[in-house]
């Protein structure tokens, strides 16, 4: 390995410790809240008319359920370890080393999205009492999740690197991560909401990580699949650019 | 990567070199064109009352803060366009007491090692400066449970865990008691020994006239002065006599404009070596029929000549 591949491959290894140290509030925690989502949705809508043909309610809810965790877990890990350690002053040392904006970049990015997939997969694994899920598109599947996390883990880095104090994430968490989560057809599909809302779902980038997502398990979907990816994806790119660019600037990290 | 010794052929001569720094905050100009060479192996103060600018500078030279103008280069790797060089072989400790709570001492070390590029090969490194600096016994203690004092020595450590040629000490032994000035002091020289160069702040004057073979002195965004410390002190046309007086007697008053400080009863004046010679003082306490208690001399230190050109005492005020 090359001193600047070490670098990286530390920064990575620091910020895996980092939510691994504190196992039960990363992962623990958000698999505990979404199986009480699931018990108590899947009594409430127990005899209800399937959301879509053939699917169960609970098998409709498990893949919203999980990457609503995803979602929320990516933006949070980002966001938490940037502001925290803007706080307590030991950013420094990450910008008095040898780290370039993509070593910063790639060593966020994929901690979140390890932090995601142990979420993601612990709350397969506690769900299946519960309902097996079927793998209609393991592709579609994988994509989804790694652009949606991805994008989510972005933009807790961008929350990060403009939050002063924690009050901000807390703003961006509260008004507008958890609310555009809720309101992307975790729960429902948008097709069962008054025209204006199935209209306004349409602009919420989180419907397509979500609808996408569900479509790799259950081969159904609000939209195609493709309008998925391509959202996604284009959120992801967009929101990439964004914090590389403040990065590269040192935007609000170097005065 | 190892300490730095006798400079090859095709090396630079400069460890530092700054060349026209300045530094905008909107209207306030904190760096006003700022150039010096800290040359390699050298043992350097950077002085200067609160506000002078010393840490903004030393935050350009890490990388910390954007510089409005100029260029600084680490052993000739610009810190700008070549910054994965130059971090490398400059280490800095910073004047605040930062960590990271997650972490525990060695654990944080080798992760620090690990940004540099360095591996396993530092982990004997690490456990002796832990022994150094009489952290032994906390390797495998979590930041948070730290003293002051120990979190200062664990951000030498860090500084120094990617064995750097270049270091610069921010104010290190601000809020540390004599017996940890002495360890890491003796630690520092025994670095600079082994040809690393050192760059320190410090507000105790004594510290950098004792250890530093040249000081700058920087006052309102400006280099005041740049010499060798003998040289700074040589030059000082000045030297301080103390005298206890018999009795209630007062000066005559063709001493008083000399009088800089009155302490337990004793008298300081300042006399200017070749127009006020220490005999004529004598002369005119004996022609004035007073008679001396206790007499004291002292040749001007760099506190002296710091208030001289800073018109600030160094030891006031918080740090900047």
């Amino acid at each position: 390995m090359t001193p600047d591949q070490t670098g990286f491959v530390t920064l990575l290894k620091k910020e895996v410790m980092r939510f691994w140290s504190v196992l039960g509030q990363t992962v623990t925690a958000p698999v505990v809240t979404a199986l009480l989502y699931l018990l108590v949705f899947a009594q409430a809508m127990k005899g209800r008319a399937p959301v879509y043909p053939g699917v169960d309610y609970t098998e409709f809810l498990v893949p919203g359920l999980i990457m609503m965790a995803v979602i929320q877990n990516a933006f949070a890990n980002t966001a938490s370890s940037l502001t925290q350690s803007k706080i307590m002053g030991n950013l420094v040392f990450l910008q008095m080393a040898p780290l370039g904006p993509l070593d910063w970049f790639g060593a966020y990015i994929l901690a979140a999205l390890l932090r995601c997939t142990l979420v993601a997969v612990a709350m397969l694994l506690v769900t299946m009492p519960f309902v097996q899920m079927p793998m209609h598109a393991p592709l579609a599947l994988l994509s989804m999740f790694l652009l949606s996390a991805g994008s989510l883990a972005v933009l807790g880095m961008i929350a990060g690197i403009v939050a002063e104090k924690f009050d901000h994430i807390a703003t961006f968490t509260n008004f507008f991560i958890t609310p555009l989560s809720f309101l992307s057809g975790v729960f429902y599909s948008v097709h069962a909401l008054p025209p204006i809302w199935f209209k306004a779902s349409h602009f919420n980038p989180f419907f397509y990580m979500i609808d996408g997502f569900r479509y790799g398990f259950l081969g159904h979907a609000d939209v195609p699949i493709v309008y998925s990816l391509l959202w996604s994806f284009g959120f992801f790119a967009l929101a990439s650019a964004i914090c590389l660019r403040m990065l590269v600037t040192g935007y609000k990290l170097k005065r | 990567m190892s300490s730095t010794s006798a400079p090859t052929a095709d090396a630079p001569a400069s460890a530092l070199a700054i060349c026209g720094i300045r530094k905008r905050y909107g209207q306030l100009e904190a760096l006003r064109g700022i150039s010096f060479e800290i040359r390699r192996g050298e043992f350097f103060a950077l002085l200067g009352p609160n506000g002078a600018g010393k840490s903004t500078l030393i935050s350009i030279i890490s990388g910390l803060i954007h510089a409005s103008e100029g260029t600084v280069s680490v052993l000739g790797h610009d810190t700008v366009r070549d910054f994965r060089a130059a971090r490398r072989l400059l280490g800095v400790v910073p004047q605040e007491l930062v960590f990271d709570p997650f972490f525990k001492v060695r654990e944080m070390l080798r992760l620090q090692a690990g940004y540099y590029g360095c591996g396993r090969e530092t982990w004997p490194w690490i456990d002796e400066m832990l022994e150094r600096l009489e952290l032994s016994d906390k390797a495998n203690v979590s930041m948070r449970a730290l003293s002051g004092g120990m979190k200062r020595r664990v951000l030498i450590a860090q500084a120094l865990v990617h064995r750097p040629p270049v270091v610069i000490l921010d104010e290190p032994t601000a809020g540390v008691d004599v017996e940890l000035r002495r360890t890491i002091w003796s630690f520092m020289s025994d670095l600079h020994r082994k040809g690393t160069t050192v760059v320190l702040t410090t507000h105790y004057l004594e510290e950098a006239q004792e250890l530093c073979s040249r000081v700058a002195i920087l006052d309102r965004g400006s280099v005041a002065v740049i010499e060798p410390t003998r040289q700074l002190l040589a030059r000082h046309p000045y030297r301080f006599l103390r005298i206890k007086l018999v009795g209630d007697a007062r000066l005559p008053d063709a001493l008083q404009s000399l009088v800089t400080a009155e302490v337990d009863g004793a008298v300081e004046l300042k006399l200017e070596t070749r127009r006020n010679p220490i005999g004529g003082v004598f002369d005119a306490l004996r022609n004035a029929g007073i008679g001396i208690e206790d007499v004291h001399t002292r040749e001007p230190d760099l506190e002296d000549i710091f208030i001289e050109l800073t018109g600030h005492s160094a030891k006031v005020g918080a740090v900047t």
